[in-house]
C-alpha cells in the first residue's frame, strides 16, 4: 500500500502531503525533512527508488516538483511510477498544462483529485476521464451552491433596501 | 456576510506567505492569520468557516500547529451544504489522524452522510472513512460500507471496496462480512470497481485462509478469463497507457492470481497459459509494460512449479538486468533476490552482472546488489567474491563503505576456508576501512588469532606491516597493538615463519616505536591509548632492555586528564619500577580466548540463542563446520549486522578482557560472582584494569594471584590512586590489602551490593537495598523503600510484584499502608533465583494508592538488578 504521498519542490518546499498511515505531527516533519534531503540530492540519471526505513520511496520529478510515494518492500515500484504519472496527467488535464503555482494556489483542488485517485493508499480509478468527470460534477455542485447563496443575499439586500 | 470581518482571502494569504523573505517574516504572517482565524472561530462566524479551514490547511502544510481548527472540520461536516462538507472532510483528513479522540465525534456524521441522497456526499464520507478510520469506527460503520458495495453507482461501489480494505486492515475479523460482496465485485465490468474489487479479495485472502479457499474454488477461472480479455482487448483510449489497456488492472489481477495459485497445483495449472501469454506478449519498451512483466514474473515464481514458465521468467529477469534503464535493473535485482529461494542456480549465473551492479553509481542499486551478492556467497565462490569486494572497498563511496564493510566482514567470517585467509582478508578490510568495522568484528578477529597458535607470529608481523601503511585506521591500530603486546617476541625473532611470508627485521625498539606512535597519534582515542599502555607494559616484560624507555613513555601519561589513562600509567610505571619480580607473571600471555563463549555472547547472552546463531555468526572455530547456510539464516545474520550497536553484553566481553570499560563504567555494577569459565582470565585482567568497577573475587584460585599473595608485598603506592575508583572502592582495597597481613573481611559478610533505584516517577521513587546471606547464595534479601515525592498523603498503598518462573518471590507486609507527604515506608521481600549466575533477576511491579480518595496506579519493569544475583 502507499503509506504517504509527498509533493516537494526543488527548493524543498512542501506542496502536498497525504498520509494513509498514522504519523504524528512531529514524525511527519521529520520524514519530510529526511526524504527531501535524500531525494533532492539524487542525480538525474539514477533510478527512481530510494530505500528508506524498511520502505521504498518511489519518486519522479516533473519540472520543478518531485512527486514521491512511500510503499512497502513487496509492492511494485514500476506500477507506482505509473500511478504518479497517472496523477500528473489528470492534474495536467484539469488545470491545463499544470505548473507549480497552480498547485500552490489551488492546493485543495490537488487534494480533491488525489482523493478520487487513491483511498486507503490504494488505487481507485484507472480512467483519467472518469476522475475528471467526477471532479467537474462536484465543482459544479459547489458553483451552484455559491450562485444560490449570492442570489439569496441579493434578494435579502433588495428586500432590506 | 460580515462587513467587519478583517479576514484576508486564501489567495492573499498564500501570496503574503510567499512574499516573506525570511523565515521570521513568514512566521509573523502565519501568526497573524492564525490569530484572525481563532478570533473568527470564537465568534462562530459561519460565512468564513470554510475559508478559515482552507487557510488552516495551507498553514498546516507548512508545518505549523493547527489543532485549534479540528472542531471546525466537524462543524463543516455537520452542515448541510455540499461545499461545506467537501472542505470539512478534506480538513478532517489533513488535520486529524486515526489516533485522535476527536475523530470519534465524526462517526455519526459519517453514518448520516453515507445514507445521504446525494451520491457525491456519500463519496466524500467514504473517502474520509477509507483514509483515516480507526478500529472502532471500522466496527461501527462496516455495515454501511457493506451495503454501499451494492450501490447503484459504480463510483460509490469502488470507494466502498477500498473502505472495506481499510476496515479489514484495522479489524481482520470483519473480513468474513465482505467475502460474498467481494466475490460479486469480481464479475463487474467497470474498471474502477474491478480494480478495487480484486484488491479487496486479495486483502481478504491475506487474513482468512477460508476465504482464500473459497475464492480459489469459485473465482480462479473467472479471473483468468478477465485477465485474458483485458490482455487481448483492442485499443481503448480511456484505459490506454503506452499501448497497453489498463496496466493497473493487469497488475491487480496478477497479484490476486499469485495468492490463489500459491500452494495449489490445480489453480496454478489453470493460470499457466495466460501467464505465459502475458510474459511473452507484453511489450517491454515502456515502463507500463515492464511493470506488468515484473508482476507477472513474481507470480510465476510464487505459484506451483512449471518448468517452462520459470525459464521464461528467469529470462525476463536476465533481460531486465542488462537493461540500460536503472529502474529496470533495480527491480531485476529485487526480483532475483526472491527468485533465489526458487532457483539459486539460475541466479548464480548472473553473478558477474550483479557484482558489476555493486559498483554502480546509484546508491539504491548498489545496496540491492550488495544484499543479493551477500546471499549468493558460498564456500566455493567466497574467495573471488571477497577479493573483488575488498578491491572495490578502496574506491567506493564513503556512504556505502559502512554497508560494504559489514557485509564483507560477515562473508569472510562465515565462509573462510582457512584461518590464514580469514586473517589476511580482515587485515585488508581493517587497513582499507577500519573505521567502519564494528566492535564485535575486530574482537572476533582477536579471538581467532589467539586460537591459532601457529599463526600468532604471522599475524603480528602482518599487522606490523599494515600499521606502517595505514596508521590512520583506528581499529587496525587497536588490533595491531593488542597483538604486538601479546606476541612482541614473535615479531622480533621472526618465529614461526610461514613459507608465504617475506622475513622482516624488527628490532625490539622498533616494536616500542610503533606502539609509541600509536599512543601519541592525535587520532587515537582513549580506548586505543589505554590498549597501547597495556601493550607497552607487556613489551617491557618481554624485552627487559626496553624497560627504561617504556617506563618513560608510560610516564608521559601520568598527567593525563583522562582518569583511566592517568591511573593506568601510574600503576604500570610502579609495576615496572618497583615490582620487577612479579611483572613477568603479571603480564603473561593471555590465555586462549574461548571462541564458543565469545560467539555466544556476541549473539546475545541468552543461552537459547547461542545454539542457533552461534553457528552462523562465526564459522571459523572448527574450520570446517560450514554447512551451506540457508538464506533464512543469512537474513537473520544480515539483520544483526545492520543493527548499529550489538548487545551490550557482547561489547563487554572483550572490553572486560582488555580492561577498557570506558564506555559504560556505571552500567556494570559490582558483582561478587564471576562466570567461572573465565574467572582466570578476568582476574588477571582486572589486575591490569584497576580503573574498571569489576572487582576481584577473593576466594577464587588463580596461579598468578596466589603467587602474588605469596610475595606479601604491600602495594601501598597504589592505594592512593585506587581511592579515586568511583564505584568499587571496597573491592579495590581488598585486592590491595589482600597482600598485607590482614585477610580480607568481606568474605564473612557475603558480597555487598549497591542499592538500586528500581522505579522512579514524578510522584514515587522505589529503592532496593540488596543483601545476600553467604549460606544461601541463591537467595537475595531486598529491602524496598518507597518514597513519596509529592506533598500529598498516599493512602491504601499497595505494592505488588511478579517474577518469571525461575524466580521465587516472598513478599513481607509493608511497614505501613499509607505514605506521608514526602515521607517513606519500607517493605522487605526475598527472591530466590534458581538460575543464579545464568539469568539475572527481573521483576514486574505494580503500585496502587489513593491521593485524596482518587485511585492511582503505576506499573513498571525492574531489570537493573546487578548481574549475578
Amino acid at each position: 500500500m502507499i503509506h504517504f504521498v509527498l509533493l516537494v519542490s526543488r527548493q524543498g518546499k512542501v506542496r502536498l502531503t497525504k498520509w494513509y498511515s498514522p504519523y504524528a505531527q512531529k514524525e511527519r516533519s521529520k520524514v519530510i525533512r529526511e526524504l527531501s534531503g535524500v531525494i533532492l540530492n539524487r542525480g538525474p540519471k539514477l533510478c527512481n527508488f530510494v530505500e528508506w526505513r524498511g520502505y521504498k520511496v518511489v519518486y519522479k520529478r516533473y519540472a520543478s516538483l518531485y512527486f514521491c510515494m512511500c510503499i512497502d518492500q513487496e509492492d511494485n515500484e514500476l506500477e507506482v511510477l505509473e500511478i504518479i504519472h497517472h496523477y500528473v496527467e489528470i492534474l495536467d488535464r484539469y488545470f491545463g498544462s499544470v505548473c507549480e503555482l497552480d498547485l500552490i494556489f489551488n492546493f485543495h483542488k490537488a487534494y480533491y483529485i488525489l482523493d478520487e485517485l487513491l483511498i486507503a493508499g490504494e488505487l481507485q480509478e484507472s480512467s483519467k476521464k472518469t476522475v475528471a468527470r467526477i471532479i467537474s460534477a462536484q465543482d459544479q455542485l459547489v458553483e451552484a451552491a455559491k450562485e444560490e447563496a449570492s442570489s439569496i443575499s441579493n434578494i435579502i439586500a433588495q428586500a432590506t433596501k | 456576510m460580515n462587513p467587519f470581518s478583517s479576514g484576508t482571502r486564501l489567495s492573499d494569504m498564500i501570496r503574503a506567505i510567499r512574499a516573506s523573505k525570511t523565515a521570521a517574516e513568514e512566521r509573523a504572517v502565519v501568526r497573524k492569520e492564525c490569530a484572525a482565524i481563532r478570533a473568527s472561530i470564537n465568534e462562530n462566524d459561519q460565512d468564513y468557516r470554510h475559508r478559515d479551514l482552507a487557510k488552516l490547511m495551507f498553514i498546516h502544510m507548512l508545518g505549523y500547529p493547527t489543532h485549534f481548527g479540528q472542531m471546525e472540520c466537524l462543524k463543516l461536516i455537520a452542515s448541510p451544504g455540499f461545499p461545506e462538507k467537501r472542505i470539512g472532510y478534506l480538513g478532517l483528513m489533513l488535520l486529524l489522524d486515526e489516533r485522535q479522540e476527536v475523530l470519534m465525534l465524526v462517526t455519526n456524521s459519517l453514518k448520516q452522510d453515507m445514507n445521504h441522497t446525494n451520491q457525491y456526499i456519500v463519496g466524500l464520507a467514504l473517502c474520509a472513512l477509507g483514509n483515516i478510520c480507526s478500529a472502532e469506527m471500522a466496527r461501527d460503520l462496516a455495515p454501511e460500507v457493506e451495503r454501499l458495495l451494492q450501490f447503484r453507482d459504480p463510483n460509490i461501489r469502488k470507494k466502498a471496496a477500498l473502505c472495506a480494505i481499510r476496515i479489514i486492515r484495522k479489524v481482520p475479523d470483519l473480513s468474513e462480512n465482505f467475502i460474498n460482496p467481494g466475490a460479486a465485485l469480481l464479475k463487474e465490468k467497470h474498471h474502477g470497481v474491478l480494480i478495487t474489487g480484486v484488491h479487496l479479495c486479495t486483502e481478504i485472502c491475506s487474513v482468512s485462509s477460508e476465504a482464500l479457499e473459497y475464492f480459489r474454488k469459485k473465482c480462479t477461472e473467472g479471473l483468468v478469463r478477465t485477465l485474458r480479455d483485458i490482455a487481448n482487448s483492442p485499443y481503448s483510449p480511456e484505459y490506454d497507457v503506452a499501448g497497453i489497456t489498463d496496466p493497473f488492472l493487469h497488475i491487480r489481477l496478477l497479484k490476486l492470481l499469485r495468492v490463489l495459485g500459491q500452494g495449489d497445483a490445480e489453480a496454478s495449472d489453470c493460470m499457466n497459459d495466460i501467464l505465459a501469454q502475458v510474459a511473452s506478449k507484453t511489450e517491454s519498451n515502456k515502463n507500463a509494460g515492464n511493470a506488468i512483466l515484473y508482476e507477472c514474473v513474481q507470480t510465476i515464481m510464487s505459484i506451483e512449479e512449471n518448468g517452462g514458465l520459470r525459464v521464461l521468467a528467469i529470462n525476463i529477469l536476465g533481460k531486465f538486468l542488462s537493461n540500460r534503464d536503472n529502474n529496470i535493473r533495480y527491480v531485476a535485482l529485487n526480483m532475483l533476490m526472491r527468485a533465489l529461494t526458487v532457483d539459486s542456480q539460475a541466479v548464480q549465473r548472473h553473478r558477474a552482472t550483479i557484482l558489476e551492479c555493486v559498483k554502480d553509481s546509484d546508491a539504491s542499486i548498489q545496496k540491492r546488489a550488495l544484499e543479493l551478492i551477500y546471499l549468493l556467497v558460498n564456500e566455493n565462490n567466497v574467495k573471488p567474491l571477497a577479493k573483488d569486494l575488498i578491491e572495490y572497498l578502496e574506491v567506493s563511496d564513503e556512504d556505502f563503505k559502512g554497508d560494504l564493510t559489514a557485509k564483507i566482514c560477515s562473508i569472510v567470517e562465515k565462509f573462510a576456508p582457512e584461518k590464514i585467509w580469514y586473517i589476511d582478508q580482515m587485515l585488508k578490510v581493517l587497513s582499507e576501512a577500519g573505521t567502519y568495522v564494528k566492535e564485535d568484528v575486530w574482537h572476533a578477529l582477536i579471538v581467532v588469532i589467539t586460537n591459532a597458535p601457529d599463526l600468532h607470529g604471522y599475524a603480528v608481523r602482518a599487522l606490523y606491516r599494515a600499521l606502517h601503511t595505514s596508521s590512520e585506521q583506528e581499529t587496525l591500530v587497536r588490533v595491531a597493538i593488542w597483538c604486538i603486546g601479546e606476541y612482541a617476541d614473535l615479531l622480533v625473532n621472526n618465529a614461526g615463519m610461514l613459507e608465504v611470508e617475506d622475513p622482516i627485521t624488527v628490532t625490539e625498539s622498533d616494536a616500542v616505536d610503533i606502539v609509541e606512535i600509536a599512543i601519541k597519534h592525535h587520532t587515537s582515542d582513549v580506548t586505543t591509548k589505554a590498549m597501547a599502555l597495556i601493550a607497552l607494559l607487556k613489551i617491557s616484560s618481554r624485552f627487559p632492555s626496553c624497560s627504561e624507555r617504556v617506563n618513560s613513555i608510560i610516564g608521559q601519561n601520568k598527567g593525563s586528564f583522562v582518569l583511566e589513562l592517568q591511573q593506568r600509567s601510574l600503576e604500570f610505571s610502579s609495576v615496572i619500577q618497583k615490582h620487577q619480580n612479579i611483572r613477568s607473571s603479571l603480564v603473561e600471555r593471555m590465555p586462549v580466548l574461548d571462541e564458543a563463549t565469545f560467539s555466544g555472547r556476541r549473539a546475545g547472552s541468552l543461552p537459547a540463542s547461542v545454539s542457533t546463531s552461534g553457528k552462523s555468526s562465526l564459522g571459523i572455530p572448527n574450520g570446517v563446520a560450514k554447512a551451506a547456510a540457508a538464506p533464512l539464516v543469512d537474513l537473520l545474520d544480515l539483520s544483526s549486522d545492520d543493527t548499529p550497536a550489538p548487545t551490550s553484553s557482547s561489547n563487554n566481553f572483550l572490553q572486560d578482557l582488555l580492561g577498557v570499560d570506558l564506555t559504560q563504567p556505571s552500567a556494570q555494577p559490582v558483582s561478587g560472582t564471576m562466570q567461572p569459565s573465565q574467572a582466570g582470565a578476568d582476574i588477571l585482567l582486572d589486575l591490569l584494569s584497576i580503573g574498571t568497577p569489576a572487582p576481584v573475587q577473593n576466594g577464587s584460585t588463580n596461579g598468578d594471584l596466589l603467587s602474588m599473595q605469596d610475595n606479601n608485598t604491600p602495594l601501598a603506592s597504589l592505594d592512593t590512586i585506587s581511592s579515586t575508583s568511583p564505584t568499587a572502592p571496597s573491592s579495590m582495597m581488598d585486592l590491595l590489602d589482600g597482600f598485607g597481613p590482614t585477610p580480607p573481611k568481606i568474605e564473612d559478610k557475603g558480597p555487598a551490593y549497591p542499592s538500586i533505584v528500581a522505579f522512579e516517577s514524578s510522584s514515587l521513587k522505589i529503592e532496593f537495598n540488596l543483601a545476600k546471606q553467604p549460606e544461601t547464595p541463591q537467595t537475595t534479601d531486598i529491602e524496598a523503600k518507597f518514597t513519596n515525592l509529592t506533598p500529598n498523603v498516599y493512602t491504601d498503598f499497595l505494592f505488588q510484584a511478579a517474577v518469571p518462573k525461575f524466580l521465587q518471590l516472598h513478599l513481607d507486609p509493608a511497614s505501613s499502608n499509607s505514605l506521608p507527604a514526602n515521607g517513606s515506608i519500607k517493605q522487605t521481600m526475598r527472591v530466590t533465583n534458581s538460575q543464579q549466575g545464568k539469568k539475572p533477576i527481573v521483576m514486574r511491579m505494580r503500585v496502587g494508592y489513593k491521593i485524596n480518595g482518587k485511585d492511582v496506579l503505576e506499573e513498571g519493569q525492574i531489570n537493573n538488578f546487578p548481574r549475578g544475583l
